[in-house]
């Protein structure tokens, strides 16, 4: 998978990202890193935040396409 | 069978749990790697599960804590996060606080690595 699919699932659940941004770390098309700097998530434990996440890769973490995804968010504008 | 019961015993029971792929001793993915040597570096004392004897430890788990990936680190029966969550609260001394306030100022003079089997 590249990066785009993740890229505007991310963006539909972070519409106010600041800053939003998906690597692939590998090349495999495997192995992910997402950063996501939100207003949205301000106030929200790392916890939290990271679920935030979660829940909006749930598609290709829940069918296997995500192997590994490291994450990194800010809860900052 | 189903492991919910030994899973939250784990969770409750320990000063420090981490369900992980592997163990501290034989550790089989990056991320479990990561997640127990930042816990090692805050001098944790840990409660290790390994999840890949049977798929399904990993599905109750997740279903009980509402968190989708391996490895999970708990502290005290709550969840902490996982690999990215644990660096970076080691890295910015708020693992070390949190593990103050909860186990007690000498939480590292144990330094206890222990090994529990589900399946």
């Amino acid at each position: 998978m590249s990066t785009q699919p993740l890229r505007q699932l991310l963006e539909g659940a972070f519409p106010d990202a600041t800053e939003l941004d998906v690597i692939d770390r590998t090349g495999g098309g495997d192995h992910f890193q997402v950063v996501v700097t939100s207003p949205s998530l301000a106030g929200l434990s790392l916890v939290e935040q990271h679920r935030r996440v979660y829940e909006a890769l749930s598609g290709p973490l829940g069918d296997g396409t995500i192997h590994e995804l490291r994450i990194k968010t800010r809860g900052a504008a | 069978m189903s492991y919910t019961d030994k899973i939250k015993e784990v969770i409750d029971g320990s000063d420090v749990a981490i369900f992980m792929k592997g163990t501290p001793a034989f550790v089989m993915c990056g991320n479990s790697d990561r997640a127990l040597q930042a816990l090692r570096r805050a001098g944790a004392p840990v409660t290790a599960v390994d999840v890949l004897p049977d798929p399904q430890i990993r599905q109750e788990l997740s279903t009980i804590s509402g968190w989708p990936t391996i490895p999970q680190v708990f502290v005290k029966g709550e969840l902490v996060g996982g690999a990215d969550i644990v660096e970076e609260l080691e890295q910015s001394g708020d693992l070390e606080q949190t593990l103050r306030e909860k186990l007690g100022d000498d939480y590292a003079s144990s330094r206890d690595e222990k090994t529990v089997a589900l399946a």
